[in-house]
């Protein structure tokens, strides 16, 4: 008796609560939003600007879920089968990859859409200790001996491999193109990085909130947000004067929005943050806009000038970086030896 | 006298339990205080906000709906598992008993990942899955998988040594008189193990809501989606949204209490029949 | 081949007049094998795709051999420290009248019915150099979380019930005719303690130990929140094993499972062997 009751019951909640589940699902778009780490603040007001957008305009409620990670393990959870409709991912290798191995978008995606389908940029700079005790102020001060460095895994976070790429480039340039000493350089760095989080977002935990390292390798966008999070009387920034362009693009991922039909809304969304609102809310948020002239000048005054050099200038573009530097057994592979140990893989 | 060899000195008996109530103080009763002070750091209001975050209501029900399957099909297998082994001989038997605890003791982490090592795309089923068009990995069928498997073996577990000692003669004695094996089951058996069947089904549904390592291998973490309460904490916590995680937090922490209560309750009411089988 | 074994092989032993036992015993198998079975045959298939050199390869790299030294040498240090602290608790909650005494004897249960996140993050609070307890001992210098003792700290929380819920029920059960006896023949309250009801009490407790123990080296939530994860230092196995997974080598991660699994069946099979001891023994469990 009670029991039979009591199973019935279980099971009519289980399909209940299906059922509300499935229901929502009907009279709305849901999109699916796979993005890289530090981008979590910066989709939430970008995924509500969009959505009253399309209300006002189709009457009909739009919600972008978000899944954050390091962008090479989101890359790889894609591929894997995670169901996106769109990327908006740390680095165009890794989309590339997804195109490539997941068969999911066609390879030309980055030519689809403006500034190599990146609606924003960003930079790397360091984030150290309020007073900088460790007078840290250009690539080579991460590299002496007594400096403890945070930065993610290279494997697999994006802003990673943009922070051992910018290293790279640095002394590349100092050395004029001598490609044994930026090894070395960048040897000399990872030799002082105690730990390597998945993503940027674990790294800035690890730095700001757990007290670990003297200088912590970041985005330019995550930097400024840790001033504000943690309060600027803790953290100063160091802007180096050299540094790389960051370019996260976005995609739509194909086969998903024509499987669920959502390419419409999906390409919408793209286009969105383009757009003169899109680009105000990106510049809000510490990200340099792609269209300045439509963002606050207020926001655009904050952003250092730095010289700015380029993946396809220095390393011939992502898939040959990529190869190069981050592949199995590749540079990195070859170098990194957590602080003080030999070899880890 | 009989008394004084019987027990300690009253230094010891002071200090022993002065230990023991600190220990417990340090370890258990401030860690649940914590929770609660650090969500309402911030004043209530802020406290209350944090349940206004769709992302966090959906969360709520994903975990409501993922413990609502998991319990009753670990239920059903628990009472299953728990007559078969309890009332016959067979051989294997104690293999089965030792099996059935096998999820216990294994890491959360390696629960969720034999289910994206089968279920994957890349993984042994998954181009049959993707065939199929059903997602399992980094959608709610993976997550229920990995909730079923770690709290697996918390009925059963309850229920096996209890209709062991139980033996078979009233379920036997009902058949002679007439019944059908599932009447005698429902008005013979079940009255007799309903409490443990209780405590059990309560503890299996606070793992199942609280599981947090096997579902965070298997989530795909999409907010509003695929995310538990469990992982929304993490999630906001990683967002520097302390109240938020710890606003989460409190409901967690809230069943927790519900659970222990209802627990206890339980033991004091009913206590012969719960008396064994208290380790997990 | 005896009656009893023959029967047993037919599998409907001693005629049970009891209905049932093919379906119940078929549902729960069936049932046991596609959750648990199946998917841990194909990890250890995983693995083995690695062959055993190669497991063993992955196993002794020295970044998982030391997070599986972290591992093991915590949760037995948390082992030792629930030991000494859950017997005591066991003790005053079986032998002392207390007021609150039942709410105390209800608390021991907390770290079963909490979620191991919420767990890690308010360890993570009250340890961290700002928190309630973390800042009574920064002045010294001394950081709690996000190092090693973050980690012993969440290990003994969440093996704490284990000791105390195993060592109660045989406390209680223990005859106090012994203790008599002993008291009579002249020894000490503390001989009596240490000679008589301790011994009785240490297969429960090894018991008690090596669950916390198997517990201990497999937990990820509450450890993750407060270790500060750092390779060769606070990074724990099954931390690594998502690592593993998020680089997508899932041979790696799967080879790292399987030596933890081997290491699981051993502390199981310890546990039941200590069991039964315990059982010949003592006449109970």
């Amino acid at each position: 008796m009670s029991m039979r009751q009591s199973l019935l019951a279980a099971a009519a909640i289980a399909l209940g609560l299906m059922s509300a589940i499935v229901s929502v699902r009907a009279q709305e778009v849901v999109l699916t939003n796979v993005s890289y780490d530090p981008t979590r603040e910066l989709y939430k007001a970008l995924n509500e600007a969009f959505a009253r957008e399309w209300q006002a305009k189709h009457n009909q409620k739009v919600t972008v879920r978000v899944s954050h990670g390091g962008s090479g393990k989101q890359a790889r959870s894609v591929i894997d089968g995670l169901e996106a409709d769109v990327v908006t991912l740390a680095l165009a290798g890794d989309i590339d990859a997804i195109a490539r191995e997941g068969k999911r978008l066609p390879e030309n995606w980055q030519s689809r859409l403006p500034n190599n389908a990146s609606p924003y940029t960003s930079t790397i700079v360091f984030v150290v200790r309020k007073g900088n005790p460790k007078a840290i102020k250009d690539w080579p001060d991460l590299a002496k001996q007594g400096v403890s460095v945070v930065t993610p895994n290279p494997k697999t976070s994006g802003g990673a491999r943009w922070n051992y790429l910018a290293a790279w480039a640095y002394e590349l340039d100092r050395s004029k193109g001598d490609q044994a000493a930026a090894r070395k350089f960048v040897e000399a760095i990872y030799r002082n990085v105690p730990v390597l989080d998945s993503g940027a977002r674990g790294s800035t935990t690890t730095f700001a909130q757990r007290a670990v390292g003297d200088v912590f390798i970041s985005w330019e966008n995550e930097a400024f947000l840790i001033q504000q999070e943690f309060g600027a009387d803790k953290f100063d920034i160091v802007v180096p004067p050299f540094s790389i362009l960051a370019e996260p693009p976005v995609s739509l991922v194909d086969v998903v929005v024509d499987k669920r039909g959502t390419r419409p809304v999906a390409q919408a969304y793209l286009d969105f943050l383009y757009s003169p609102a899109a680009q105000r809310i990106i510049a809000r948020n510490f990200y340099r806009p792609s269209k300045p002239e439509a963002a606050d000048p207020a926001d655009l005054a904050r952003f250092p000038k730095l010289k700015l050099v380029t993946i396809d200038e220095v390393f011939g573009g992502w898939t040959k970086a990529q190869a190069e530097h981050f592949a199995d057994g590749a540079v990195f592979d070859q170098i990194y030896k957590p602080a003080g140990k030999t070899a880890t893989r | 006298m009989r008394n004084d060899v019987l027990t300690e000195s009253p230094i010891v008996r002071w200090t022993l339990l002065a230990l023991a109530v600190g220990f417990l103080a340090l370890f258990l009763v401030l860690p649940l205080l914590a929770v609660f002070a650090e969500a309402l750091r911030r004043g209530p209001e802020t406290f209350l906000k944090a349940f206004a975050d769709p992302d966090t209501q959906a969360a709520i029900r994903l975990t409501l709906l993922v413990a609502a399957i998991a319990v009753p099909l670990n239920l059903v297998f628990g009472i299953s598992a728990a007559w078969a082994v309890a009332k016959f001989e067979f051989p294997g038997k104690s293999l089965l008993v030792t099996l059935i605890d096998l999820p216990f003791s294994v890491s959360p982490v390696v629960s969720g990942l034999v289910y994206v090592l089968l279920f994957g795309a890349k993984g042994l089923l998954g181009p049959v899955m993707d065939d199929w068009d059903f997602k399992i990995i980094f959608a709610v069928p993976g997550i229920v998988l990995a909730t079923i498997f770690v709290t697996f073996p918390f009925i059963a577990r309850e229920l096996i040594p209890l209709m062991q000692e139980q033996g078979t003669a009233e379920e036997e004695a009902a058949l002679t008189l007439g019944a059908s094996g599932f009447r005698t089951f429902l008005t013979v058996t079940l009255p007799n193990v309903r409490w443990a069947l209780l405590y059990g089904v309560l503890l299996c549904n606070a793992r199942a809501m609280g599981e947090f390592g096997a579902v965070s291998v298997v989530s795909g973490h999409i907010r509003g989606l695929t995310n538990t309460m469990p992982l929304q904490v993490e999630i906001l916590y990683n967002e520097y949204d302390f109240v938020g995680a710890f606003a989460v937090a409190t409901l967690l922490a809230g069943l927790a209490l519900v659970t222990l209560g209802a627990k206890s309750l339980l033991e004091w009411r009913y206590g012969d029949g719960l008396a064994r089988a208290h380790r997990h | 081949m005896s009656v009893a074994a023959l029967r047993g092989w037919t599998s409907i032993p001693k005629p049970s007049a009891l209905p049932g036992f093919g379906i119940t015993f078929g549902f729960a198998v069936t049932y046991l094998s596609l959750i648990v079975l199946i998917p841990l045959t194909v990890l250890v298939a995983r693995a083995a795709d690695l062959g055993l050199d190669g497991i063993w390869r992955v196993a002794t790299t020295p970044r998982v051999l030391a997070a599986l030294e972290v591992s093991f040498f915590i949760s037995a240090a948390a082992a030792l420290v629930n030991a000494l602290f859950g017997t005591i608790t066991a003790w005053v909650l079986v032998r002392y009248e207390f007021p609150g005494k039942r709410l105390l004897d209800a608390a021991v249960d907390l770290p079963f019915a909490l979620p191991t996140a919420v767990a890690g993050i308010a360890l993570a609070a009250l340890y961290a150099t700002n928190g309630w307890i973390g800042e009574l001992f920064a002045p010294w210098g001394v950081k709690i979380a996000f190092t090693p003792w973050g980690i012993l700290i969440a290990l003994i929380f969440i093996g704490l019930p284990f000791v105390v819920r195993t060592v109660q029920p045989v406390l209680q059960d223990l005859d106090r005719e012994v203790e008599e006896a002993s008291a009579t023949l002249g020894a000490s309250r503390a001989q009596t303690v240490f000679r008589v009801v301790l011994p009785a009490l240490l297969p429960a407790l090894l018991t008690g130990v090596a669950l916390a123990f198997a517990r201990a080296v497999g937990e990820y939530g509450s450890v993750i929140f407060i270790a500060g994860n750092m390779p060769f230092v606070s990074e724990i196995a099954p931390l690594l094993i998502v690592t593993k997974l998020e680089e997508f080598d899932y041979a790696g991660a799967a080879a790292i499972s399987t030596v933890m699994l081997a290491i699981s069946f051993l502390a199981l099979l310890a546990i039941n062997g200590l069991q039964a001891f315990s059982r010949r023994r003592l006449g109970h469990a």
